[in-house]
């Protein structure tokens, strides 16, 4: 991750982005890496708040640079100019930034009543909203649908609300109690406790959090609100009114009648806070946490004083993220809470629209009125919302990032899980009902968490895919058989270990149903998309073996006469075994005599074991000469390395990086058998506006320099010399790597081509007339006189019109045509940017993805920093077994075809997969469609063939077969779907979507079509239940979380300040992910670190910052990125063990690895790190992120299940959408 | 006799020259019995010696008939051969500028002709009648104290100018890599011995070329340099230096800005000081490998010959405007990709043949030679001179390529490989210096004629190329590269020689009066090879002579040599665009209508016709010329055609003429070496035959030497006189072998060989196949032709001449 502090070193060159110093977020020190330079923008989002950036914008965008010491206050300055008066509170802290623009509308407000509420509270308070949410939500209810042993896993969603506290603490898996906890923590615990209390929270008073949450739950919680003033009560009221006035379940509260306040209740939003909510809040914690609210509240005098008081430190650090805004809210709640207070807070500002607004409102609504005006508007959309869905449509989404929002919304919708209906008691039935499709949860049987159901949906009670994690890991400890049709596989994020018994491990295919339907009604009725993930050449763990290499002889692999596919355990031997049936196309060939075999009296080859092809799903044909281009035995193949080497480059120090590293990883060429030399020939290239070639023949004494000008017309000018075995040549290599970084240093050539590099590999392969990869190495927009050139196109403005699609499209057709010669020839590219500014890389991409090749982008390279990325990156890059000139195919059964294709790849006609380049990283993720019916007898059998060259030069064929079930009954298919896959697909397509789409309409058909997946579901194969109950198939009850996720990538909603690069580079990473990638990468990984065990890693936690304790240390990995965040409370000896400094203030947030420290904690930590790097196929650099410091705003980007700045929706509000959406579709 | 003597080598060209005269003794002997003798004319003979000796300059006619009318009617024109350069080791230059006519259209030079007033200070051209005062530093002037300029044997005086910018001499070396591995390392070793031969200060670059072509950067370390261009595609000057970086061009000569040699290597990397880049280039070269791409059976290896000039004459372009430069081009095959090309690379398509190019059937042909053409010219208004040297044993496309070297006076050298001593001493003589230790080569040369309001210039032939000056003394009656009175010659040696062809103006009825001179002056502008710039000022003078009147002065004023090479010269330009026979056709033409004008006969006798002894030697020259290989294309390739017709057009006199007619001598125990005949009827069992043919050197062995000589008698002790004779031809070879550039082909071959050929294809067939029995066996051998022999040529010549038809 690149530092703003790059960002200078762009200007010289020409501009730093604007989006980059406008935020002000430049100046600070901690400059955001480019990816995530877009997050700066949250001031945009924030803008609501427009002052944020007027504030920002203006005071430092430039002077940034030094920042980091000085910048909190004085940022806090700028960003939360409104927050002025909060300096005082917020003083030590800086963070916040973001959120204060949300916050201000309120602020004033806010400002007013925060002094007495401890608002936060308030969200928690929430715990009203969420009743009313209930109420309203009632209605819905998430239950997962086919009974399995899903139950389990289910149970948290129940438990969280009404049954919370018991079930959570009693038997539910840590990651439950977990979440209560907090909660509880912040009633029942002090307060103080806050960094170190995170941890006991979560162990112990589980019960008491959910309290705060569900006001009426528990008797404490209820007692501390009740006690501590009216405004539960009201809010609650309020609230289903408002926004759910719909959900009768109102029922028990009173606050129907507010339901016509909802419209008003939302403006007054704000004054809720002030008035009724503060109090409310308040007094909720008052037991414990009050003072810290108080605190927080910088607005006012008494914060300053409060805050420290209170909440020493962790107040001030959570005011600081809070800055402006928030700061009402009080973070104060933050110590503990965390998960609240910074939700909360913000949230409410623009949130209000939600349940939560309207929560808190109500009791303003004597007030309210008045209540901020911004925030109120949106409220008035909600009216319309009332369904129950309304958060997200309000502001939600948009604009609040907080949970605050996202909880009042979604909780509503929670109400349904916990209770059907409002009513106190109603979660008993609520998790009746649940059980009946699903779920028979334990906390069916907590009344307690009943109760809480109603108010508001608890964020534990709906679905958590930490819990289906951990359950699906629990039950899978046998190893994985693929024997049996139609079962589907462990998930990705589970360690299970395969046993080929004849269909290919999900290693290999994952499905995204195991059960297909028969007939393409059923499947256009589900909706359900039928696709597989195929990872073709993908690595096993080193317990499993690699598939095994055929030989059929000089006639080549036996294979079908009419649909050619290849022999495999589908072919079904008649005629006492003079011939076989195929199982595709059912045509019938004759066995040749040389590979005649009797049959056994079950009708099997007696041979059957002996034989990989007739036995198990993955092996590999040893292709004759059939089977390659041009009739000739294939060449050993090259790779190419192509350097740039202008100005930009060498100063970056890439330059020499990259020659230094080469010298080594020559030695590391891929090879099949790790005792020989690797026969892979290397060559190597410098450019800037012109090329240079470089002879490295071993006969020379010195390298030789072939400078190539006429790039318009690109040419090989050597051929002997240029691509040579290392061993031979190693003297004149590395002199010649040596002698690169000098005879550029002094270079003032800044611009550089890109096509005619391209060419010039392409042609070097062709001369040599064998396959191979390039390795470029590029650091900026080509703009010198070439083909391929490009200007700079990137225009903000273009984001959200109809014409946004086309900044996905390549500029120029140039390198569509390129790609198709490369691949022609097969020449892989990958691609490696450096980029100081827009480099295009949609554009630039367009051959590394044609040729099924990689793109890596490190905007802002410095060496120092980035150089161990880089370095791993390339150095895996290089290695990693890799196969070329490949072609895949797919054959299906008689009845479902392979339609569609995604991933890296170029196709000349509509059924093969050309790849100049497959490496062991690369998935594509195949669609089928039916064209006729299928036979549940006969299932649907798909046979992936992958035709490829290996790195030994040897022609093969890696063939995967898959059977899967087909079923005449829906509920058959809503059984065995794999959601992780389903996201990938629907990623992939999305992704391809805005190619020619408009993003919303992209965004409107995922949800579209997920809400029919559903709605499908609630209307064939779920138990007749209430309307307003959301019931969820057990196997995709994580769908709409992770579809949430999806929609809220950056190239679906990208924040104002996320570059066009960085989506189109997301865009097309994506694109060849598996499952597994896509996965972690829609849904981080997030691991607390407060106790680590050797042997086994903590249990995750969800995505959200409410599940963050200012006390902890969590890590959060995306698969390309990595986060250390640190609480601002974490105790001592944690710091100690980790950095080796006592301090939080000393801790350096720009270290990209931990300090080797002799501890068993530090070593256990890095070794944790250590293995999730080395699980992907990224190198993810390390950042760490203080709480409350300027990075975190790019840390809770990842926090998925948050609102995001951009505008993203909570899990809770998309949930509470996308039952609307159902409804809708069922009525 | 001074001429003589100024020779350096003066045994050879004692030798050619007596053989010259023996000839014409023999020949006028022989021609005595039909055509009577006439007297000598000693007195002009010595006067042309005089001439050619201090000036360079042979007349066709040394007295001027004064009318058009009376000139056309000599049917060979008045015209000279002049040498701009010849050596003068007497004459050392002056360290002034000349003074120059004021008249704007004039600028004619202070010379001896003119008329001088010391009194006035005032001098009178002697073209244009224009009184010009002396400059100051000419305050001093009188008849005793006369500058040389004015002193007659001054009539060719050389000047140095101080002014202007001197430039190093630049050699740009464009190597063909598409060589057999042997012939690559001989040319190696060649190249790197090159080095030390060039004066230290001289720029070098190096182009090697293939499937590609590479300009190697010189002045890198470390890593070796080249920048690297397709070979298939023409780019323009422009593109080439944007591509190797030359954008901002080096000051130009022309800007009149000093250019200092280290702004210079500056300003250019692939350009650099011989002693800087010594070692580098010798390691360069050393390294350069033979083209790597592979060559398929059946086919030639891709040589981009075309675009690896392409880019030398766009490096020089430029880099170097306006400097002396020489672009030395070392092919081993033709030229098979890319622009200028001449063949495909498919081996089954052979080169183009005459037999192609009268069958029209050669494809590439006229593509090639007007990309080759553009070139030369290119190359040629910037002072860049191309050499090429080829060595295969196939043609290299030098049809197509000559106009590189003939606009630009460059060389061609031709040989089989670059590993034979052919091209290695020739290439070392090309660096050959002169008594003052400067190189015989000069650069740049602008070489201006004036003459006298009675005459006109129609054109020059040689290795030049026009400057389209026209003037006043531009005749519009073109005659070889006319229209101009200024041509550029980009490279001159000492013996670079231009015919020059004038016109009489003067009308017949406006008499000169008696006494009367016609004046010519040669200014020639060049660059020295030490870069100094000089001025070599010629002028000239001949009577002018009533036709009516003097006719008999003007036969005897005829010098029959200098007429046989000018026709020739014409002759062979004509044969650049004309076909074969109608050259012949007008030589003859020509011939006979001189015969007609100046021979003595009663009409229709042919035993009455005489010639006078100042033209008894052209009929035979002509004959000679008729079948040399200037004019045949037969038994030659095309690139041999071209090649024997570049040094035809470039040589003296004397050099010319052996081409034209070669030489014989005869080495027998009968006495000295003695000149004979070029007649078969010279080739005898006893003889030694020596036969330089200016482009080969054949030692013949008559049959009973070889048999001698295959005994091994020469090994005998006593018979050592037999080994002496052996040895005396091949000591003569030496001798030639030695000094003369092109170094002849040399070939030691006896009665029988195949080599034999050599001579038997030279020597006047008066005994073949067809006449044998008649003449006697002893008396010659016979040639196994169908060609006429000298003797029934003349016989027809007569018969024409005296024919009142004709």
């Amino acid at each position: 991750m690149n530092v703003n502090q790059h960002t200078p070193m762009a200007s010289p060159y020409g501009q730093p982005q604007p989006g980059y110093t406008q935020p002000g977020y430049a100046p600070l020190d901690g400059g955001y890496p480019a990816p995530y330079a877009p997050y700066n923008g949250p001031a945009s989002p924030y803008q609501p708040g427009a002052p944020p950036q007027g504030i920002s914008g203006p005071a430092r965008g430039p002077p940034t640079t030094g920042p980091p010491p000085i910048s909190a206050p004085q940022q806090y300055n700028q960003y939360s100019h409104s927050q002025g008066d909060m300096q005082n509170g917020p003083p030590p802290m800086t963070q916040a930034q973001p959120r204060p623009p949300v916050s201000q509308p309120y602020n004033p407000g806010a400002m007013n009543m925060s002094g007495p509420h401890p608002t936060y509270p308030q969200h928690y308070g929430p715990p009203p909203t969420m009743q009313q949410v209930s109420n309203q939500m009632s209605g819905m209810q998430i239950t997962s649908g086919p009974p399995t042993p899903a139950g389990p896993g289910y149970a948290p969603p129940h438990s969280s609300q009404p049954p919370v506290s018991t079930a959570y603490s009693a038997a539910p898996p840590p990651s439950y109690t977990q979440a209560p906890p907090p909660v509880s923590s912040a009633p029942t615990q002090p307060p103080p406790s806050g960094p170190a209390a995170s941890q006991q929270y979560y162990g112990s008073p589980p019960p008491p959090s959910q309290q705060p949450f569900n006001s009426s739950l528990p008797p404490t919680s209820q007692q501390q609100f009740t006690s501590s003033s009216v405004p539960p009560p009201p809010s609650q009221q309020t609230l289903p009114p408002s926004s759910y006035s719909g959900p009768a379940p109102p029922a028990g509260q009173p606050p129907a009648p507010p339901v016509s306040q909802p419209q008003q209740s939302f403006p007054p939003s704000q004054p809720p806070f002030s008035s009724a909510p503060p109090p409310t809040s308040q007094p909720a914690f008052a037991p414990g946490p009050p003072p810290t609210a108080p605190g927080s509240f910088p607005p006012r005098a008494p914060p300053p004083s409060s805050q420290p008081g209170s909440y020493p430190p962790p107040t001030s650090a959570p005011s600081c993220q809070y800055p402006g805004p928030l700061p009402p809210q009080q973070q104060p709640p933050p110590s503990q809470p965390f998960p609240y207070h910074s939700g909360p807070p913000p949230p409410r500002a623009q949130m209000p629209p939600t349940s939560m607004a309207q929560s808190n409102h109500l009791p303003p609504g004597p007030q309210g009125p008045p209540g901020p005006p911004g925030p109120l508007q949106q409220p008035p959309s909600q009216p319309g919302m009332q369904t129950g869905y309304p958060p997200q449509q309000n502001g939600a989404f948009g604009q609040v990032r907080g949970p605050q929002p996202g909880y009042a919304g979604p909780y509503p919708g929670q109400p349904n899980y916990g209770a059907p209906a409002p009513a106190p008691a109603p979660a008993p039935p609520a998790q009746k009902r649940l059980d009946p499709d699903a779920i028979p949860s334990p906390q069916a049987s907590d009344m307690p968490a009943v109760q809480k159901s109603r108010h508001r949906i608890d964020p534990d009670a709906i679905p958590s895919p930490i819990q289906v994690i951990e359950d699906d890991k629990a039950k899978s400890t046998e190893p994985f058989t693929t024997g049996v049709r139609g079962q589907a596989p462990p998930l990705v994020t589970t360690n299970f270990q395969v046993k080929d018994q004849g269909n290919a491990s999900p290693r290999f295919v994952r499905c995204t149903a195991y059960n297909m339907p028969c007939t393409a009604d059923m499947a256009k009725q589900s909706q359900v998309p039928l696709a597989a993930v195929v990872k073709p050449l993908a690595t096993l763990p080193p317990d499993e073996t690699p598939p095994y290499l055929v030989d059929h002889g000089e006639g080549g692999p036996i294979r079908c006469n009419r649909c050619k596919a290849y022999m495999c355990p589908y072919m079904q031997f008649i005629e006492g075994g003079r011939r076989f049936q195929c199982g595709f196309c059912s045509c019938v060939t004759e066995v040749p005599p040389h590979y005649f075999q009797h049959l056994d009296h079950t009708g099997k080859r007696v041979d059957c074991y002996d034989r990989p092809e007739l036995s198990l799903g993955s092996y590999e044909f040893l292709a004759t000469v059939d089977y390659c281009k041009n009739n000739k035995l294939p060449q050993p193949p090259a790779f190419i390395f192509l350097i740039d080497v202008s100005y930009n480059a060498v100063k970056s120090g890439m330059v020499s990086i990259v020659c230094q590293e080469l010298k080594t990883l020559m030695d590391y060429l891929p090879r099949e058998n790790p005792e020989m030399d690797s026969i892979v020939r290397v060559g190597f290239v410098t450019y800037n506006k012109v090329l240079h070639f470089y002879n490295v023949k071993s006969s020379l004494a010195q390298p030789q320099m072939l400078v190539v000008s006429d790039v318009s017309d690109m040419f090989v000018p050597l051929l002997d010399g240029f691509l040579v075995n290392v061993n031979e040549s190693r003297l004149v290599i590395e002199s010649l790597l040596d002698q690169i970084p000098e005879m550029f240093a002094d270079t003032r050539e800044t611009e550089t081509v890109f096509g005619p590099v391209i060419q010039a590999g392409l042609e070097a392969l062709k001369a040599a007339d064998c396959a191979g990869k390039l390795f470029v190495f590029h650091t900026s927009l080509p703009i010198a006189e070439a083909p391929g050139k490009l200007k700079n196109r990137e225009d903000k403005k273009l984001i959200g019109t109809d014409k946004e699609k086309s900044l996905f499209q390549p500029q120029v057709g140039f390198y569509n045509t390129l790609a198709k010669e490369c691949v022609a020839q097969g020449c892989c590219v990958d691609l490696f940017l450096f980029p100081n500014q827009y480099v295009d890389v949609a554009t630039l991409g367009v051959v590394p993805v044609s040729t099924g090749g990689s793109v890596y982008k490190y905007t802002y390279f410095q060496a120092q920093s980035d150089q161990e990325r880089f370095l791993n990156d390339l150095r895996r890059d290089v290695q990693k077994p890799v196969g070329f000139d490949a072609v895949m195919r797919v054959r299906t059964s008689t009845g479902i075809r392979a339609t569609d294709f995604f991933g890296s790849f170029f196709m000349s006609n509509t059924t093969d997969v050309e790849l100049a380049g497959l490496d062991c990283d690369k998935a594509i993720t195949v669609e089928f469609k039916h064209d006729d019916k299928l036979s549940e007898e006969t299932g649907a059998l798909m046979q992936c063939a992958v035709l490829y060259t290996s790195c030994s030069g040897q022609r093969r064929l890696r063939i995967h077969n898959m059977a899967v079930n087909c079923c005449s009954q829906l509920a058959d298919l809503y059984r065995n779907c794999e959601t992780d896959t389903i996201i990938n697909f629907f990623s992939k397509y999305a992704f391809r979507g805005v190619l020619n789409n408009p993003t919303k309409a992209v965004r409107d058909t995922l949800v579209n079509q997920c809400a029919q997946i559903l709605a499908c579901y609630r209307k064939n194969c779920a138990s007749p239940s209430s309307a307003g109950q959301l019931i969820l198939p057990e196997c995709m009850k994580l769908l709409p979380v992770y579809l949430n996720c999806v929609l809220k990538s950056d190239v679906l909603l990208p924040g104002a300040d996320v570059s066009l690069d960085d989506r189109a580079y997301l865009r097309q990473l994506i694109s060849c992910m598996d499952v597994t990638e896509t996965h972690v990468f829609f849904y981080p990984r997030l691991l607390p670190l407060m106790k680590l065990e050797s042997g086994s890693l903590p249990v995750a936690v969800r995505d959200s910052e409410e599940r963050l304790s200012k006390g902890g240390v969590y890590l959060l990995e995306t698969g390309l990125h990595l986060f250390l965040w640190v609480g601002a409370s974490v105790q001592q000896e944690l710091l100690l063990n980790i950095f080796g400094t006592p301090s939080f203030g000393q801790i350096d947030s720009s270290m990209t690895s931990l300090p080797v420290l002799d501890n068993p904690f530090s070593q256990r930590l890095r070794e944790i790190i250590d293995s999730f790097r080395a699980q992907r196929s990224r190198y993810m650099k390390l950042m760490v992120v203080k709480q409350e410091d300027r990075a975190e705003l790019i840390f809770r980007h990842f926090l998925v299940e948050d609102k995001s700045v951009s505008g993203g929706a909570s899990y809770v509000d998309f949930l509470c959408h996308m039952h609307k959406e159902i409804r809708q579709l069922l009525s | 006799m001074i001429f003589l003597r100024q020779m350096p080598n003066f045994r050879v060209w004692k030798r050619t020259a007596n053989a010259s005269w023996s000839q014409a003794v023999s020949l006028s002997t022989w021609t005595a019995a039909h055509v009577g003798h006439c007297s000598v004319m000693t007195t002009y003979q010595e006067f042309i010696q005089q001439n050619e000796g201090r000036d360079g300059v042979r007349f066709s006619w040394n007295l001027w008939p004064s009318s058009r009318l009376e000139a056309t009617r000599l049917v060979v024109p008045v015209s000279c051969l002049f040498t701009p350069l010849k050596e003068r080791p007497d004459l050392p230059p002056v360290q002034y500028e000349p003074v120059l006519c004021s008249r704007a259209n004039c600028k004619a030079v202070l010379n001896p002709l003119c008329q001088v007033d010391f009194r006035a200070k005032i001098w009178a051209c002697n073209f244009c009648f224009q009184r010009n005062p002396f400059p100051p530093s000419y305050a001093g002037i009188s008849e005793v104290n006369q500058p040389a300029e004015l002193m007659p044997q001054f009539s060719t005086i050389e000047y140095i100018v101080q002014r202007g910018p001197t430039a190093p001499l630049i050699f740009l070396y464009v190597v063909d890599t598409c060589l057999e591995e042997e012939d690559l390392q001989a040319l190696k070793e060649s190249l790197q011995m090159s080095l030390s031969l060039l004066p230290p200060n001289a720029l070098v670059g190096l182009i090697t070329f293939g499937r590609m072509v590479q300009v190697h950067e010189l002045s890198c370390e470390g890593i070796a340099k080249s920048y690297v261009f397709r070979g298939t595609k023409d780019l323009s000057s422009k593109q080439i230096q944007e591509m190797l970086g030359l954008t901002k061009p080096a000051a130009s000569g022309q800007q009149g800005r000093p250019l200092a040699p280290q702004d210079a290597a500056a300003s250019c990397r692939f350009l650099q000081p011989v002693q800087k880049v010594d070692m580098n280039l010798t390691d360069l070269l050393g390294e350069l490998q033979s083209d790597p791409w592979p060559v398929p059976q059946g086919k030639r290896p891709l040589r981009s010959t075309g675009v690896a000039l392409s880019v030398a004459v766009g490096l020089l372009e430029g880099t170097f405007p306006n400097t002396g430069a020489r672009v030395m081009l070392f092919i081993g095959g033709p030229p098979t990709q890319g622009p200028g090309m001449v063949v495909g690379d498919e081996l089954k398509t052979p080169i183009r043949s005459w037999h192609d190019i009268q069958k029209d059937n050669a494809r590439h042909l006229k593509k090639a030679t007007k990309y080759y053409e553009a070139m030369a010219n290119r190359s040629a208004v910037n002072g860049h001179s191309i050499d090429i040297y080829a060595c295969a044993l196939d043609q290299t496309g030098l049809l197509e390529m000559k106009c590189l070297s003939n606009l630009t006076g460059g060389h061609i050298v031709m040989g089989d490989s670059f590993n034979t001593s052919l091209f290695k001493q020739t290439f070392q003589r090309v660096f050959s210096k002169d008594n003052n230790g400067d190189f015989r080569m000069a650069f740049g040369g602008v070489l201006e004629v004036k003459t006298t309001r009675e005459l006109k210039v129609c054109g020059a032939i040689g290795p030049c190329v026009s400057l389209n000056s026209k003037g006043s003394c531009v005749s519009e009656n073109e005659m070889g590269i006319g229209g101009t009175s200024q041509w550029k010659v980009c490279s001159i040696n000492p013996s670079t020689t231009l015919g020059f062809y004038f016109e009489v103006v003067n009308q017949h009825n406006a008499p000169v009066p008696q006494g009367g001179r016609g004046a010519i002056q040669f200014v020639t502008q060049y660059q020295h090879s030490n870069t100094q710039r000089r001025i070599r000022v010629t002028t000239i003078a001949r009577n002018w002579a009533d036709a009516q009147s003097q006719i008999q002065h003007i036969e005897s004023s005829f010098d029959q040599e200098a007429a046989a090479v000018l026709m020739a010269r014409l002759g062979v330009f004509r044969a650049e665009s004309e076909e074969g026979p109608d050259v012949l056709r007008w030589l003859d033409r020509q011939l006979i209508r001189l015969c007609q004008k100046f021979g003595q006969f009663n009409k229709d006798d042919p035993t009455s016709f005489r010639l006078s002894e100042s033209l008894s030697l052209y009929p035979q020259f002509m004959f000679h010329l008729r079948r040399s290989p200037f004019l045949q294309v037969f038994n030659n390739s095309p690139d041999e055609s071209s090649y024997y017709r570049h040094h035809f057009v470039r040589q003296d006199l004397t050099q010319s003429l052996i081409m034209i007619q070669p030489i014989l001598y005869s080495y027998s125990f009968y006495g000295p070496p003695e000149p004979v005949l070029l007649d078969s009827s010279s080739i005898l069992p006893d003889r030694i035959l020596l036969m330089d043919t200016f482009f080969q050197l054949v030692i013949y062995h008559g049959e009973t030497i070889a048999q001698w000589r295959k005994a091994g008698y020469q090994d005998m002790a006593e018979h050592e006189v037999f080994k002496l004779l052996l040895q005396a031809p091949l000591d003569d070879a030496q001798e030639i072998l030695q000094t003369r550039f092109p170094m002849p082909r040399y070939i030691d071959t006896e009665h029988g060989g195949s080599q034999a050929r050599f001579l038997l294809s030279k020597v006047n067939p008066s005994q073949t196949h067809n006449n044998l029995y008649a003449w006697g066996q002893e008396t010659g051998a016979p040639i196994l032709t169908d060609d006429v022999s000298l003797q029934v040529f003349m016989d027809h010549l007569k018969k024409l001449a005296v024919s009142s038809s004709a």
